[in-house]
């Protein structure tokens, strides 16, 4: 299992950082996400191994946490936020839109593997809702236009 | 990244620096950066806790508790390392106000870390933030590899003889995690599940060894009390309630943002000045005055100063400083339905009324809303909510139960009119059968 040389000189450092090993269990998961796309079987005993953790133990941790997951998503994983400030300013048309468009539901991917959708609580966007994130980008105020003008964006990116 | 916005009665304090530049660290020099910890460095322990305490500082993530008060509480000599640690899992819906000073003053939270920890005898502090704010924690990780170059953390701070260390971390989408001791969990590497009190963080938190937690705000605002003094920062709220806060004003209203004002600010000003009032002639509703886990206010009770004190004398709560406006185009078994979700997707499950009391409002107010409701379900709302309060190891149970009260004894006659107009008179025909579920 090879991850990259700023992951490895990240975790190498931030291990550093606390009294147990285990403290750095959290944000690693997520840098590895980013990495391998998800939590795949390797990752998770590769992580456990140094750590010194069970897989159990790691899978009971990724179980908990809304952003951490075990099964491959889209390039662009979009997150819909529909919470009280999203709501009140258009964010279940949002996520419609976008399920009309990407042709998949909550927590679904795309056919060619670009998209995959989600329907989120509050990203911290409140005071700029509508609001989504692709992957960790935010993108506020939004209308169904330019959302589409996104999205499109982001399709652009994800076919070259 | 987020739009700054600016209104005449705002008094910049922690958003003074705002626009400024001063994530990069020589600009935060040249605007008194830095210079609050060195005069810290010479102050006794008890003068900064006290000097904080006087000022009239309270917890800007919710709890509004005294952070003077909450730093005493550390005992002075302790076997194990005391920590400070930085909440910035700002997660609680209609709260974007930490995202600001993460994006704006990075090293006014890590200049405020450092005084806690000379206040309390703690070497090293964490700041903590979420997970989905990346491109916040890469500002937070230089900011604090800068204050590292430049010599101010690490061995012999400012030639002192003292050592600080700050570390960043992340986490991974959880808003349970903001309670902090599930915060300390999280930080530990495990799941964010509350811990049992006593013993409080103060005397056992990280790792065992006394822990000071406060919210970022909070943590933002110190390095200005020990520069400008208690009595200046007390003086410009009100009574027990000092200084300023940023407001996060969203909804419907036609000028949202975050918007810095003295704490005590007339609510009803606030929505129709600051916030430019409801748009599309509508009418106001209701408003959540503190972030979704508040007591719903009505539009006869926005009469009322914002400061702790005086909005738990009306019932709510000042929590976070989300104020979330609800025209009267809304539906609020709808809007109840989706706080509830909220709690519901989040409750950590240790707690079983919080687990199932949670999912059984949640399926209640999705049947009532969808149709099918009948009239004893409403009382039936108000009674499982009632029956959470005070029942959880932490307050997301509580956080689950008191908006929803507050919306059946307010809006019951919206309830009612659920089971007259079948399926919801708010929506247009087939509209509520395609509200999404999330799984």
């Amino acid at each position: 299992m090879r991850f990259s040389d700023q992951f490895e000189s990240r975790f190498a450092e931030m291990v550093t950082h606390y009294p147990t090993k285990r403290s750095v269990l959290v944000p690693t998961l997520l840098f590895a996400q980013d990495e391998v796309g998800f939590l795949s079987d390797e990752v998770i005993s590769e992580i456990a191994g140094r750590l010194e953790l069970t897989e159990l133990d790691v899978r009971n941790v990724i179980s908990y946490y809304s952003m951490l997951t075990t099964k491959p998503r889209g390039k662009f994983n979009v997150q819909v936020c529909t919470n009280i400030a999203c709501l009140l300013r258009g964010g279940e048309e949002l996520m419609e839109h976008c399920e009309k468009k990407l042709g998949v539901g909550h927590k679904g991917t795309t056919p060619d593997g670009v998209f995959s959708l989600e329907e989120v609580e509050c990203i911290g966007a409140c005071s700029w809702a509508p609001a989504i994130q692709v992957n960790y980008d935010f993108h506020e105020n939004l209308t169904p236009e330019k959302l589409d003008k996104v999205l499109d964006e982001y399709k652009k990116k994800g076919t070259q | 990244m987020a739009d700054l916005v600016s209104h005449p009665d705002e008094v910049r304090v922690v958003s003074k620096r705002f626009g400024q530049g001063a994530t990069n660290i020589d600009r935060y020099l040249a605007l008194d950066g830095y210079k609050a910890v060195q005069k810290a460095l010479g102050m006794q322990p008890d003068a900064i806790i006290n000097e904080v305490k006087n000022s009239g500082l309270r917890g800007r993530g919710g709890a509004g508790f005294n952070t003077g008060l909450k730093w005493s509480f550390v005992p002075k000599t302790s076997a194990k390392p005391k920590y400070i640690l930085c909440n910035g899992d700002e997660s609680e819906p209609g709260t974007c106000k930490d995202r600001l000073i993460f994006e704006h003053d990075p090293h006014a939270v890590i200049e405020g870390v450092m005084i806690a920890g000379l206040a309390v005898g703690a070497a090293s502090g964490y700041i903590y933030i979420r997970g989905e704010y990346r491109y916040l924690s890469e500002i937070m990780q230089k900011a604090i590899a800068d204050a590292y170059a430049k010599g101010f953390l690490g061995k012999n701070i400012f030639g002192s003889g003292r050592d600080f260390e700050v570390y960043w971390h992340g986490g991974a989408g959880a808003y349970e995690v903001g309670e902090e001791s599930a915060l300390m969990e999280s930080l530990e590497g495990k799941r964010g599940v509350p811990r049992i009190r006593p013993p409080f963080p103060a005397v056992v938190g990280l790792w065992g060894g006394p822990t000071v937690i406060n919210n970022a705000e909070t943590l933002a605002s110190v390095p200005h009390i020990i520069l400008g003094g208690a009595e200046w920062f007390a003086n410009l709220g009100t009574p027990k309630n000092g200084g300023t806060r940023l407001f996060c004003l969203s909804g419907h209203l036609n000028k949202p943002g975050v918007y810095e004002l003295p704490m005590g600010y007339n609510l009803k000003k606030m929505i129709y000045d600051v916030g430019g009032g409801i748009p599309n002639g509508r009418k106001l509703k209701a408003v959540v005055p503190g972030g979704s886990s508040c007591p719903l206010l009505t539009a006869d009770e926005i009469e009322v100063p914002m400061d702790f004190d005086s909005l738990m004398k009306i019932g709510s709560m000042l929590g976070s400083g989300g104020l979330v406006v609800v025209d009267d185009s809304t539906c609020m078994v709808k809007f109840a339905l989706r706080i509830m979700k909220f709690y519901q997707h989040e409750s950590c499950g240790w707690c079983i009324p919080c687990r199932e009391g949670t999912d059984w409002l949640k399926k209640t107010l999705i049947r009532f809303h969808a149709g099918g409701g009948i009239k004893k379900d409403i009382d039936n709302i108000q009674y499982l909510s009632e029956n959470m309060l005070g029942r959880t190891f932490c307050p997301l149970g509580d956080a689950a139960a008191l908006p929803t009260i507050s919306i059946v004894k307010k809006f019951r006659k919206e309830f009612e009119d659920h089971l007259e107009g079948r399926p919801c008179p708010f929506e247009k025909a087939g509209a509520v059968e395609q509200l999404p579920v999330m799984a």
